[in-house]
């Protein structure tokens, strides 16, 4: 039985946003079978109570002195960006016509 | 003065030093080496010519000092380097220009080095052999028919073409040590934590670590101790001092290793290796015993779940790190043509921009942190990871360093391993149990499979980069560095 179908990816595609096409569907559903046929051996291990690692560094709230520093300018932040208005980021339309 | 491109980092430092060459000469004569050959090797996505010559000239003029004043070097192009193209192999950023440098490049302008422009990579480090890059593969210079190894393919292919006397990588699960590997190149990647990931483009947070590339071990140590150093602009950065690597490295090259413990792990023994990748890697252990090593056979029952683990670990990380990647900000943006919504030119934006294994690996994390399955998946893999690290832990208590071939198989031929992916995450498979725990490990040349370059790595306890050093060096005075063919 297939570990994941081409419906499923199709859904994770969107919720990754990734306008994949239908034969990229194709190609990725038979090719991610395979990769999770083979992680899902991840299984096999009796892990109940052993905890989780996120991390290797064991280091939690780090905290550093808040001195001013200078950053990055307006026109800096913005350089890079594919359009910009007065200023700002200039996005596409968020809402609907009719919202 | 001998061929300027031949010479080693350390020795190019001190003839400059010593006005024996100017920095304008080195850097001439390495760019005018990348124009003749990389046309045929494409270890370069970026020459940055005025730049270097700019950065040399100041270093002949007594403006900048440093331990490695006016040497050359090239640099992964996954690290911002400011006013300087940075894509990471990808569509989605080609032409972007970060408005800073990455703290290792700071850190790498201190030390007088000269840069030389970007190489080229699997896009956004994930890939075994650069045939993922956006912009066409590296060719290995052993054989331009072969992969150069990946992620950073392009950085190692610099070193063995003679290009660069030195480069920076970045390993999230080998793409340093493997790229050295089947170059017959040198590379380290040192305790996660140790270099700063500041300005490093993100693909796996937890993994990711950036590391030196040299020719030779002490041109390693030389560079790992320049670059690496607790950042504050990095959280996860280790606040302790650097290890004496380069001392170890001296060391290490004086050939002698009595009283070192080499663990040799008895679940790697036969574990899909090519036969010559196999003698070549013993015949380097035997060099070391020779030089006074002991090996004794260790167990590390979970490293057979490493590859598992990785693979739902790194892709998770990585389909949070690259929504980033959204149109707004930097790179590409596809389809605003004023009726379309921000979800939908978002979609067709990551859909042009992307590559089908950042694709693949996109989709793979979403859905192992998708609920339902995170806690099979995910959840799990980080549970393993725990096991993994208890297994170093217990075998560093018997031995003081771990030995393995760095990768199962020497140099493949281009498009071997492209139409199944999971047949190009076996390169990483002695690679990556070393990045879920965090440690430091080196490849060093050991030997040749059929004319191609084995390597050998030595994985050491967090913190003990010196050691890995120690060992590499040793190596290296035993059995010499490789020479490639000439192009």
């Amino acid at each position: 039985m297939a570990a994941i179908s081409r419906e499923e990816v199709a859904h994770l595609a969107r919720l990754s946003r990734l306008a994949v096409t239908e034969e990229e569907l194709d190609r990725f559903a038979g090719q991610l079978d395979v990769i999770l046929q083979s992680v899902a051996r991840i299984g096999e291990v009796a892990a109940d109570d052993i905890p989780p690692t996120s991390h290797s560094v064991p280091l939690t709230n780090v905290y550093r002195d808040d001195v001013p520093t200078p950053c990055l300018t307006q026109e800096e932040a913005l350089s890079g960006a594919p359009d910009a208005f007065e200023g700002r980021f200039r996005v596409p339309r968020i809402l609907d016509e009719e919202d | 003065m001998s061929d300027l491109t031949k010479m080693s980092a350390a020795q190019l430092a001190k003839a400059i030093a010593g006005k024996e060459a100017s920095a304008v000469e080195v850097a001439t004569a390495h760019l005018d080496r990348i124009d003749a050959v990389d046309e045929r090797v494409h270890a370069f996505l970026h020459v940055d010519r005025e730049g270097a010559l700019a950065a040399a000239e100041r270093v002949d003029k007594g403006e900048v000092t440093g331990p490695l004043a006016g040497v050359p070097i090239a640099v992964k192009d996954v690290i911002a380097t400011k006013g300087v193209p940075t894509t990471a192999a990808s569509k989605i950023l080609e032409g972007w220009r970060p408005p800073y440098d990455a703290t290792l490049v700071e850190r790498l302008r201190a030390a007088g080095t000269v840069m030389l422009g970007k190489t080229n990579m699997d896009e956004f480090a994930m890939g075994s052999s650069t045939e993922y890059s956006a912009y066409g593969p590296t060719n290995n210079p052993w054989d331009l028919g072969r992969i150069p190894g990946g992620s950073g393919g392009g950085s190692a292919a610099a070193l063995a073409a003679y290009e660069a006397p030195l480069a920076i990588g970045t390993d999230t699960g080998g793409s340093i040590r493997q790229p050295g590997a089947v170059t017959g190149t040198v590379g380290a990647k040192p305790t996660y934590g140790g270099t700063s990931r500041y300005g490093l483009i993100a693909f796996s947070s937890s993994l990711d670590t950036p590391g030196p590339c040299a020719r030779n071990v002490e041109d390693a140590a030389l560079l790992h101790s320049v670059i690496a150093g607790h950042d504050p602009r990095d959280s996860t950065s280790i606040p302790q001092p650097v290890p004496d690597v380069v001392g170890a490295a001296r060391l290490g090259a004086s050939g002698d290793l009595s009283g070192v413990k080499l663990g040799l792990v008895k679940e790697f023994a036969g574990d899909g290796s090519e036969p010559g990748v196999l003698s070549a890697f013993h015949e380097g252990l035997e060099a070391l015993v020779k030089l006074g090593a002991e090996v004794v056979e260790v167990s590390c029952p979970h490293f057979e779940y490493a590859l598992p683990a990785y693979y739902l670990i790194a892709p998770s990380e990585a389909s949070s790190n690259l929504a980033r990647f959204d149109g707004v900000r930097y790179g590409l943006r596809v389809g605003d043509d004023g009726n379309r919504s921000l979800e939908e030119v978002m979609s067709l934006t990551r859909e042009a921009g992307f590559g089908p294994e950042v694709k693949r690996r996109i989709i793979l994390g979403t859905y192992a942190l998708s609920s339902g399955y995170y806690d099979a998946y995910y959840g799990q893999a980080q549970k393993v990871r725990t096991l993994i690290t208890r297994d170093f832990q217990s075998a560093f208590e018997r031995v003081d360093v771990l030995v393995s071939p760095t990768t199962p198989f020497v140099a493949f031929p281009f498009g071997s391993r492209t139409s199944d992916p999971y047949q190009m995450y076996l390169a990483d498979l002695f690679t990556i149990p070393t990045n879920l725990y965090g440690g430091p490990a080196i490849s060093v040349p050991c030997g040749l499979s059929e004319g191609l370059p084995v390597g050998f790595q030595v994985m050491a306890p967090t913190l003990a980069d010196d050691r890995m050093y120690r060992v590499a060096a040793a190596l290296e005075s035993a059995v010499g560095t490789l020479t490639p063919p000439a192009l």
